[in-house]
């Protein structure tokens, strides 16, 4: 099955001319059309958009074009714009906004000849960690239907899991790729901040917020990570010579590679089954010559109330273009100000509303210094401390997340346990690290995933040494046993 | 009644002549069809993202710089968050804090009407988007055109206690600082199209105190002689407030043009909480020294510095010098025709006479800097033009009342002024054997005014004079007459 290749199989299979985009992108969309009724992956295809895009991949191929991702369907998580295709961000205030212009992304992967197939759900507005805030759909975890996919770009796991996509995007603001990447067994990859543009995604928490993908392989997640990221002028925060590169992916060696364990990671918050997992990958990584260190980073245990702090601050303030006024849904109302709070009130779900309320508060006069610009203070040490960390250490390596995936509707009535879920995949965010995720041995039938995170702009060397730590794991990619 | 001292804190707000807006690349411009210049950044569709304007931040470097505040080495901008439909992200981006703004802690420097200056002192130079406008559609509902949302505007907030203390006072400010904007290049400064827009804070208290009264603020003053009335009217209202007994609320009043007046248009109860928290998606402005002086650099000689100059160089009166540096091109206009030779007096009165007044009823601009006008039809008169006016006038060529008829003439042709002497013939007849022989016939046919003058009604002269003209068709040089006639009167 054609669906099942990895990204750069397929390539090579087009490039082989053994089979044709169109084939290739058919047999994604017939797919999707039989199974995704149960995965719940995608909230809009855009099938027409797909073939003109294969067509357009084709002459490609055809032409010679060595690109690695020529003619590989994709999905984009639906808070990322695409012309001409709805963007929903998972919120009934977006339905029916259909985006006149393309996020820098989506341009950048049509360009490097990917097909996009369609839109995949996700937390409301990309607040959530278990995939479970969409307001209009449920996505469950490929590996066990009953099971959350993590969130909040809980579509783009379920679809690139279940083989209705051959990659996907997502945007990690506290852990959004790499918390379901670790669920669902998917590579799951944040970038550096500012090395693909934030042009186009509908945003939560600017400072934030960045873009990364969603692949079976650390080969695929390294180029496509290449293919969407570089420099881009309609993004201030975007750096310069911010381009990815693949070249030197798969050299180097694990031999004398420094590694730090930070205790705070290692604790019983941690459930033992994640902690074995891990703890199985340090030994055979010990083996191949990593010299790792226990270490302490006493910030970790802030992150996530400064997360809490500072993400639904600047949420509250992204947040307030929903107003009903220029696009999206309205609930029609007397007044101004009464259409905007009848607008809010009636289409935003819950838990946005809950962190607009805990954003306003933190920015709000007379509590501004004791929450945002104490949470702005602490992130600054918390990044000090990570910052110090890779002066000595090539990486610091932890759980991606310290559970595998629960069963759906398990944590609803603790939304405080489920928001300390993050805190191992906080910290990259806070100091714009790059930080990966990536598949270890499975803890009962269920996959976890080992978290990398590195020094700023240090996205290729995390990347080569998550392929080299992946081969030594020595295990091929696994598919889902439902499939 | 008390006697009461007003303070005034002024709150301008300059849209800047750039060509694009603050955070895409929109065009600027007045008026057109709503919702024409727009883009998915200026009118805040989800995902979009604001590039800053670096002719706009330059812009009011320039102008912190001419107004002498200290410059923020780091500067950043924050998002100032309210609701209203004419704001399209539901934030405005702005600059907040008190060493955070572009430039602060300046002056500037106002005429007094004694002849010195005085220091009006600058809070703040700070650089913001303006909003779009909401608009009662003709059908009824509302519409909002966002056309004018994200133009760069730059504030400019006076100092806490105020410096401006009379309605003179306000109006000065404004022309001052009006002027300096416009000679900076950095605004068109149309008050009446909403380029340059004031909005003043005004408190009474009585004299001798120390505790500041509550103020109001006014809004729609469109015109420099609105913010004195307005200014002036506020003041009284709010004295006749306190002497009734009453006290003075913090509200938001508005300007009616045609009953000089102002009217509530909403109390303020407490301070809008905005929520600023410094904007995540734009990276803090950093100005280096080399920037800061590289802009100094091109700042041009400033409206009270050139009025001090003429006075002081040309000996022209404040009057006269204020009409000339009220506009930079004017200015520039006036220098040119000195550097061609002109003489400041005559040049200045041509200018600010004949030339000003059809330049106004034909609704046509000067050029200046060797440049067309940018927006009205260029006059076809150039300096060299009045230096050679003038020069005909001095030297005697002509007289005074042929150069205004040629002035009309070279206004409607654009022909040199010499030139049209060379055509028509037009030289002043400075023959005194030509010019007695007229004055000799004059007296010849009017024997009973040559009896009267000498019986002792020397006002007479004037008809004389008046004749003789006449005879030579306006060409005799006037004071050659005079004094021919008053030899041939005296010397029977």
């Amino acid at each position: 099955m054609i669906t099942q290749l990895t990204a750069t199989e397929i390539n090579t299979a087009l490039r082989a001319k053994k089979v044709s985009v169109k084939e290739v992108t058919e047999a994604f969309l017939k797919r999707i059309e039989n199974f995704d009724e149960e995965y719940g992956a995608y909230l809009a295809l855009c099938p027409e958009r797909a073939l003109a895009e294969a067509e357009a991949a084709q002459a490609k191929i055809d032409a010679g074009d060595s690109g690695p991702l020529v003619g590989v369907p994709i999905a984009h998580k639906d808070n990322i714009s695409t012309q001409g295709v709805e963007t929903t961000c998972a919120s009934k205030i977006l339905q029916g906004y259909v985006p006149p212009y393309d996020a820098t992304v989506v341009e950048n992967c049509r360009e490097a000849g990917m097909v996009l197939l369609g839109k995949t759900n996700l937390d409301e507005f990309a607040m959530g960690t278990s995939g479970e805030n969409s307001a209009l759909r449920l996505t469950r975890n490929p590996w066990d239907t009953d099971r959350v996919p993590g969130g909040s770009s809980a579509g783009s796991a379920a679809a690139v899991s279940a083989e209705l996509a051959c990659l996907a995007t997502g945007s990690d603001t506290g852990g959004s790729i790499r918390m379901p990447a670790s669920l669902t067994g998917l590579v799951g990859f944040k970038p550096t901040y500012g090395r693909v543009s934030r042009y186009g995604l509908v945003a939560f928490g600017s400072s934030l917020d960045q873009i990364g993908p969603f692949a079976k392989t650390v080969e695929d997640c390294s180029l496509f990570a290449e293919a969407m990221s570089g420099y881009d002028r309609k993004d201030s925060t975007s750096l310069q010579g911010s381009k990815i590169s693949s070249a030197d992916l798969k050299t180097g060696s694990l031999k004398g590679k420094k590694i730090a364990l930070p205790r705070e990671l290692f604790t019983d918050a941690i459930d033992p089954g994640v902690r074995e997992s891990v703890e199985i990958a340090i030994d055979v990584l010990t083996r191949e010559g990593v010299d790792f260190h226990e270490i302490t980073l006493p910030s970790i245990n802030y992150g996530v109330t400064t997360y809490y702090i500072i993400a639904p601050a600047e949420a509250s303030s992204n947040l307030a273009k929903f107003d009903g006024v220029r696009f999206g849904s309205r609930v029609e109302s007397t007044g101004h100000v009464e259409g905007f709070a009848a607008t809010r009130g009636k289409l935003f779900g819950p838990e946005v509303k809950l962190r607009i309320m805990v954003g306003t508060y933190a920015l709000s006069a007379g509590y501004y210094d004791a929450y945002y610009h104490r949470a702005q203070q602490v992130r600054g040490l918390m990044a000090a401390e990570f910052e110090q960390a890779f002066q000595e250490y090539d990486c610091i390596l932890s759980p991606a997340s310290p559970v595998t995936a629960f069963k759906i509707g398990e944590m609803v009535d603790d939304p405080m346990k489920l928001k300390l879920l993050d805190l191992c995949t906080i910290p990259a965010n806070m100091g714009g690290f790059p930080s990966l995720s990536l598949p270890s041995s499975l803890a009962g039938d269920l996959p976890v995933g080992i978290l990398l995170t590195g020094p700023v702009m240090g996205d290729e060397k995390l990347l080569q040494t998550a392929y080299n730590i992946d081969r030594a794991l020595g295990r091929d990619y696994r598919r889902p046993p439902i499939l | 009644m008390a006697d009461y001292v007003v303070s005034v804190g002024m709150e301008v707000h300059a849209e800047l002549l750039t060509q694009s807006k603050m955070f895409c690349r929109c065009k600027v411009a007045f008026g057109g069809m709503p919702n024409t210049r727009v883009c998915p950044v200026c009118i805040g569709l989800p995902g979009t993202l604001p590039v800053p304007n670096r002719a706009a931040v330059e812009m009011v470097l320039k102008t912190a710089l001419a107004l002498n505040c200290t410059i923020a080495i780091d500067s950043v901008f924050h998002r100032k968050n309210y609701f209203y439909p004419d704001l399209p992200k539901g934030y405005q981006v702005s600059q907040y804090g008190d060493t955070n703004p572009i430039g602060y802690d300046g002056y500037l420097e106002i005429p007094t009407p004694e002849g010195g200056t005085k220091k009006i002192k600058i809070r703040r130079v700070h650089l913001e988007e303006d909003t779009g406008k909401l608009m009662h559609l003709p059908g009824g509902g509302s519409g909002v055109d966002y056309n004018r949302a994200g133009v760069p505007l730059m504030e400019i907030v006076t100092e806490f206690p105020p410096d401006i203390e009379s309605p003179d006072d306000a109006r000065e400010y404004l022309v001052q600082l009006r002027s300096l904007l416009v000679y900076l290049g950095v605004t068109d400064g149309k008050m009446a199209e909403g380029s340059v827009r004031c909005e003043p804070n005004i408190s009474i208290r009585e004299k001798g105190s120390t505790q500041y009264g509550t103020k109001t603020e006014l809004k729609n003053l469109n015109s420099f002689r609105a913010v004195q009335l307005g200014v002036a009217f506020e003041a009284k209202r709010q004295a006749e407030v306190l002497e009734s007994g009453g006290t003075v609320r913090q509200e938001t009043r508005g300007w009616n043009e045609a009953t000089e007046s102002s009217f509530l248009m909403r109390t303020k109860e407490s301070e809008q909480d905005y929520r600023y928290f410094p904007c995540p998606d734009l990276i803090p402005m950093h100005f280096s020294e080399e920037q800061i002086e590289r802009v100094r650099s091109t700042i041009p000689e400033l409206p009270l510095a050139k009025l001090q100059r003429y006075r002081a160089d040309y000996a022209l009166s404040d009057y006269d010098a204020g009409l000339l540096v009220a506009d930079r091109d004017w200015a520039m206009f006036f220098e040119e025709a000195l550097e061609l030779g002109g003489e400041a007096k005559a040049i200045c009165n041509w200018m600010n006479g004949d030339f000003a007044k059809m330049l106004n009823e034909s609704g046509q601009g000067a050029m200046a800097g060797g440049k067309s006008h940018p927006e009205r039809k260029t006059s076809l008169v150039r300096p060299e033009h009045l230096v050679d006016l003038a020069k005909l006038v001095s030297d005697a060529t002509i007289n005074g009342k042929m150069a205004k008829e040629i002035f009309a003439e070279v206004f409607d042709t654009g022909k040199m002024p010499s030139q049209i002497v060379e055509e028509k013939g037009l030289r002043q007849v400075t023959d005194t054997g030509a010019i007695a022989s007229a004055v000799a016939e004059v007296l010849a046919s009017n024997g009973s005014q040559v009896e009267a003058y000498r019986g002792g009604k020397e006002s007479l002269i004037g008809f004389f004079v008046g004749q003789v003209m006449k005879k030579t068709q306006g060409r005799a040089n006037p004071q050659l007459v005079q004094d021919e006639l008053k030899k041939q009167l005296s010397g029977d």
